[in-house]
């Protein structure tokens, strides 16, 4: 597969027409592991990068899981192509900046990722949309005792999978949900939720944009230790903790159709209104007006179908994908434009809100 | 006021005061303005306390002596630096500067996880035989016969065990 197939054919993510999850949009998780005796890629020489590099893509791109993927040394790859793959959640920022000596592979579904010289000679990454941690473990689990036969971890008895940081120590393992908590943030509890979170040893992250910046009040909670804990165990935890919060928001949600209806259907509205007639549109308002209507949806204002299409132009909205859409650089006031246009496009096939359902 | 908190990053005076929970552990943290800034800190939702207890940890000591991981010739001064090892090797030269990290950025300080039981038993395998071949050596060389051939034979088995587990791997 070349790069540019895999731009154009769908994605876990971008074509999750079976996705009835109403908070949970994402579940993800990632392994961090390494060579036994071999300089982390931090340390490495290039030269030394490059064989590392040449020997894990090799021995991850003969995984059957991987067949007919991609696998390609990311310095071959345009700023636009690795943007794209970021809006996607295929790899890291990190990653696109490394100078040389690093890797991808992805798999032809785009559910399964190796990165190769990031911070660590692997990071083994799984994800699905939806709520779906049972089968993401048991797919990556998989993934990684199948490397395993090839390669030669870098394993300690006592303090288990070795890593550049030892903040990943152990496990290596970084599950995390991607969550849709619009309820939460327009009823203003979304700053105690963190906090509860990171009380409970775990990471809340707005996940489109840096830091608190949640446009589309989509955020990403993780894990965050990784030694001292079995994988079913750091797993378990964080699903307690996603379901708690997955009934906080729908709590949130009743709790505004009882005590003031017409302001949240004014809202719904209007976002409706804009994306069906605005002219210039930044990824950020986008974000915010699409994360109405997909609320909207859950509330039965519009039709289920529509969910799948929300989904998909929460990533095509980002400036990477709305530039490979246009086929060149755009300014940012130029993509505010095209962005514009897309949405307008792609909200005229909408039929109109429907409140009847959701009022009560 | 005697002694003003110092920044645990930069040692300017701190002005940020964090105190936090992670796995009913108190942690504090204090903080200058710029570093509570470059962290994320004053963005609740940005920032990793396990990240900055490492940081933090790591800085009061003074620039001592200073050692090397002799596999890959990392030092203490570059793991305080960047926070991040050189290579596996440097896990035991460092075992003892890590050790007390471990348990405020991590629920434990021992693996109860995953481990790779394939590249053990083959490293294992390779281990015996490594040993089997210098026992033969030996034997031969102080003409042991008869040592020497249930040496022979014990290899003979090794190896066809490893050839079964690698065939029985092509055929999935
Ligand atoms: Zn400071
Ligand atoms: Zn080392």
């Amino acid at each position: 597969m070349k790069i540019n197939e895999l731009i154009e054919s769908h994605s876990e993510l971008t074509d999750t027409a079976a996705s009835k999850s109403a908070v949970v949009l994402m579940t993800r998780i990632r392994l961090a592991r390494n060579l036994a005796a071999q300089p982390f890629p931090g340390w490495a020489k290039d030269a030394q990068k490059r064989e590392i590099r040449d020997q894990c893509m090799q021995a991850v791109a003969a995984l059957p899981q991987m067949k007919r993927g991609l696998a390609i040394p990311v310095e071959t790859l345009d700023e636009l192509q690795k943007q794209i793959l970021v809006e996607r959640h295929l790899i890291s920022r990190e990653l696109c900046h490394a100078k040389s000596g690093s890797g991808i592979v992805i798999s032809k579904d785009q559910s399964c990722v190796v990165m190769v010289n990031e911070e660590d000679h692997l990071r083994i990454q799984v994800l699905r949309a939806g709520f779906q941690f049972k089968k993401v473990w048991a797919t990556i689990n998989q993934l990684d005792t199948d490397l395993e036969e090839h390669i030669d971890y870098a394993f300690s008895p006592k303090l288990g999978y070795l890593s550049a940081c030892p903040t990943n120590l152990g496990t290596g393992i970084r599950a995390s949900a991607m969550m849709h908590l619009p309820a939460l943030v327009i009823s203003s509890q979304m700053e105690k939720v963190v906090r509860a979170v990171n009380q409970l040893g775990m990471a809340v992250r707005g996940l489109f944009g840096e830091g608190s910046d949640a446009s589309g009040s989509i955020f990403q909670i993780s894990n965050q230790t990784t030694l001292g804990e079995s994988e079913e165990g750091i797993i378990k935890h964080l699903h307690g903790v996603l379901t708690t919060i997955v009934d906080q928001e729908l709590n949130a949600r009743e709790k505004l159709l009882e005590t003031d209806p017409n302001k949240l259907f004014d809202k719904i509205g209007r976002a409706f209104g804009i994306l069906q007639n605005g002219y210039l549109l930044n990824s950020g308002e986008a974000m915010n007006l699409l994360s109405l209507i997909r609320l909207g949806i859950d509330l039965g204002i519009f039709p289920d179908a529509q969910r799948a299409v929300v989904d998909r132009l929460f990533i095509e909205c980002q400036p990477g994908h709305v530039q490979h859409a246009a086929k060149g650089a755009f300014e940012p006031s130029q993509r505010d434009v095209l962005r514009g246009e897309r949405l307008r496009a792609e909200f005229a096939k909408v039929v109109a809100p429907d409140f009847s359902h959701a009022a009560k | 006021m005697a002694n003003p908190l110092k920044c645990d990053l930069c040692a300017k005076p701190a002005t940020v005061h964090l105190t936090q929970i992670v796995n009913s552990k108190i942690h504090k943290v204090d903080l200058c303005e710029a570093c509570a800034q470059a962290k994320g800190v004053t963005d609740p939702s940005g920032f990793s306390l396990a990240d900055l207890l490492l940081k933090a940890s790591l800085n009061p000591e003074p620039a001592g002596v200073d050692t090397q991981c002799e596999s890959c010739g990392f030092t203490q001064q570059d793991f305080k630096k960047t926070g991040r090892f050189g290579c596996p090797a440097c896990y035991n030269h460092f075992g003892a500067l890590l050790e007390p990290m471990l348990d405020s950025m991590h629920k434990g300080s021992t693996h109860t996880g995953k481990v790779p039981q394939r590249a053990l038993a083959r490293k294992s395998l390779y281990e015996r035989l490594t040993q089997l071949e210098t026992e033969l050596d030996q034997a031969i060389k102080a003409e042991r016969y008869e040592d020497a051939a249930r040496f022979r034979d014990e290899i003979s088995q090794v190896r066809s065990t490893s050839d079964r587990k690698a065939g029985a791997k092509h055929e999935d």
